[in-house]
């Protein structure tokens, strides 16, 4: 019987019913103390410290810290010190603030070749999704179920229902992976991916970059899924080959197999028109209240509508084009990859940020920072008026130092624009690095087709 | 965790669709290191609203897809913490209908109809072994996996259970997993921690 390629991941994996094996476990310091505290408690041991890794990101600072202590706020020190002293008792490599490997655990999972095809993989946080990239089953666990990795390295689980997300056509000129997934948000809705298990197919996502699948699937939690993921091919291939966690050589026979055999039938299917996919603006306070660049600001449809309206400070009708921007972030685990830096510093190279925008970029990782230094891309940012920061979490939510203040306008590469989000009272307008980009100089959104 | 009995009262009426963890448990109260005391946090910002009104009830109704966003524990941590045993609403994220389940605290899928007469009711009884919910003036039947059922009304230890699968976990180790480790001793990876099983 012919098999999609969740069907086959999920098989090879299921160690008794609803009990799936996990081949890879990553940890940060926000959703694991209790874990292990639950552990210790118990007097449970880490079963496999070899297939598990711990970073710090969500309460890092970007200020270029080097270690925990240097952190000022206490509650956040007292968390990344936390993480460091468990990942040594239990025996768990961890990356902590001040490695060269540190970054964004969705980051640093894939760019050290941990994050393989064909593997399960589960983090205590949403968006795990975006391993899915890599032809893996991953998703986001709480915090009960990062102690049941942790002492059994299995997961209790249902299996989930499987959807096909299919896009017809090509994405067009200067429109992005950003815009594909918030389009396709859009168009399903918060909740349309909810208890499934997507996987997106279709020219436009075989055309995109590693950097470019990772932002799809990153953002699978915010239309409901739970898990995304993508065939692997010779792109993914490539870009796995010679990362210091790859096998040597590579299983090309086996990672080959892993995809949707022709005939498989999933529990839902979706089309999705690419080529009518323009630049997208999110104009409210879900991922799925997004329209074009060179649309308005809609009409409410619902009470959710209106309050979205009134927390974002907006009136219908108002172009997109016309809303100012107080700030401008460029990072998070969606859009912090060096391909995404590149496509932003391409833009901004010679321009300079508007007066009253401030503008940040935060690589996703150290070895992303590294790079793109490597490259010139910090002196074209800075040159430019970005201020160029260092690997974390960052302004994407706010559990650090980098918050918009009340009232404070937005447009962010990350993954959420919920209310007070990326700091109490901010308004958040989600949107491609290439768009943020532009609209750092501007000063307010522009369609980059047309930007000069 | 605690058994989950017959849980009976009044009902807190939350009536928004997409309600998303960061606002059931603002980020600033992420960075505890503990499981408790995350009660008084509950809906933090939108508890300063003119005419919020969420008192401390064993039943919370409310909108669809609750608790979307961030895998956040923390959130059903605040809900139980604040005073709710049970949730009801249409449909909820998975990851956060899951933690719910981990913790004891019993989500509720009703169809929105229902919901709403639940909300208008003001009272509620829910009987998990029979899976039914009982309102002033109405009553309804709501499904839940058997096995997350038994697991709740019996308040077994997660872990332990599946530690009873310890051999097939150790032949599954033997047979099928990749060789050689994942995260540890590649290229200048840190620590070289060896294999220590629990089982």
């Amino acid at each position: 019987m012919p098999k999609t390629l969740f069907d086959k991941i999920w098989e090879t994996h299921e160690v008794a019913e609803a009990l799936l094996y996990v081949d890879l476990h990553l940890v940060h310091e926000v959703t694991s103390p209790q874990a292990f505290e639950s552990l210790r408690l118990a007097g449970r041991k880490v079963r496999r410290p070899d297939r598990t890794l711990a970073t710090a990101d969500h309460n890092v600072p970007t200020d270029g810290s080097t270690a925990a202590q240097q952190i000022r706020d206490r509650l956040s020190r007292v968390q990344v010190e936390t993480l460091e002293r468990n990942a040594r008792e239990f025996g768990i490599p961890v990356y902590s603030i001040g490695s060269d490997r540190q970054g964004i655990v969705h980051v640093i999972g894939p760019e050290l070749g941990v994050t393989q095809p064909g593997m399960t993989i589960v983090c205590g946080d949403s968006h795990t999704s975006t391993h899915g990239a890599f032809g893996a089953l991953a998703f986001g666990i709480g915090t009960s179920e990062v102690e049941h990795v942790l002492a059994t390295q299995t997961l209790q689980q249902r299996k989930p229902r499987s959807m096909l997300i299919r896009y017809e056509g090509e994405l067009g000129f200067g429109v992005t992976a950003k815009d594909l997934i918030l389009a396709t948000i859009g168009q399903i809705g918060v909740d349309g991916g909810v208890g499934h298990v997507i996987e997106y197919a279709g020219p436009a996502i075989g055309g995109l970059s590693m950097e470019g699948r990772m932002t799809v699937c990153n953002m699978t939690i915010e239309g409901g899924g739970r898990a995304g993921m993508i065939a692997p091919d010779d792109t993914t291939f490539d870009w796995v080959e010679g990362r210091d966690a790859a096998p040597d050589p590579l299983p090309l026979d086996e990672w080959r197999a892993l995809r949707t055999d022709n005939g498989a039938s999933f529990d839902k299917e979706i089309v999705v028109d690419a080529g009518a996919i323009s630049p997208q603006v999110t104009w409210g306070t879900t991922p799925g209240m997004v329209v074009g660049v060179n649309s308005s600001v809609p009409e409410p449809a619902s009470e959710g509508d209106e309050r979205a309206l009134e927390y974002m400070a907006l009136e219908p009708g108002t172009p997109m084009s016309e809303l100012r921007l107080d700030r401008v972030f460029i990072g998070s685990c969606t859009n912090a990859r060096i391909g995404d830096l590149r496509e932003a510093a391409e833009l901004v190279n010679g321009r300079r940020v508007a007066s009253f925008v401030h503008a940040m970029v935060v690589p996703g990782s150290q070895q992303v920072k590294a790079q793109a230094e490597a490259e010139g891309l910090d002196e074209v940012f800075r040159a430019a008026g970005f201020d160029w920061r260092s690997a974390g979490c960052s302004m994407c939510l706010g559990m650090n130092p980098d918050i918009a203040a009340p009232g404070e306008r937005v447009a962010s590469t990350s993954n959420r624009n919920f209310e007070g989000r990326q700091g109490r009272g901010a308004r958040s307008h989600l949107v491609s690095p290439k768009m943020a980009a532009a609209a750092a100089i501007e000063g307010h959104f522009v369609d980059i087709r047309e930007w000069q | 965790m605690r058994k989950v009995g017959l849980i009976e009262g009044d009902v807190s009426v939350l009536d928004r669709n997409d309600v998303d963890t960061d606002q059931i448990i603002p980020k600033q109260f992420l960075k505890r290191v503990e499981r408790t005391g995350f009660g008084e946090f509950l809906f933090y910002d939108w508890a300063k609203e003119p005419g919020w009104d969420l008192p401390s009830n064993p039943i919370l109704a409310t909108g669809r897809n609750f608790g979307c966003g961030s895998s956040r524990e923390h959130a059903p941590w605040a809900l139980e913490d604040y005073g709710f045993e049970a949730i009801i609403a249409p449909s909820y994220a998975d990851i956060f209908y899951s933690n719910c389940t981990k913790i004891g605290l019993l989500p509720v899928v009703l169809a929105e109809d229902d919901v709403r007469a639940v909300m208008a009711g003001g009272r509620a009884s829910i009987d998990l072994a029979l899976e039914k919910v009982m309102w002033t003036g109405g009553k309804a039947s709501f499904e839940i996996d058997p096995e997350t059922k038994r697991r709740l009304l019996e308040g077994l230890d997660d872990i332990g259970v599946t530690l009873k699968h310890g051999e097939a976990i150790d032949r599954f180790e033997g047979e099928r997993e990749r060789v050689g480790p994942v995260t540890t001793r590649h290229r200048g990876a840190p620590g070289t921690a060896r294999r220590s099983h629990t089982t």
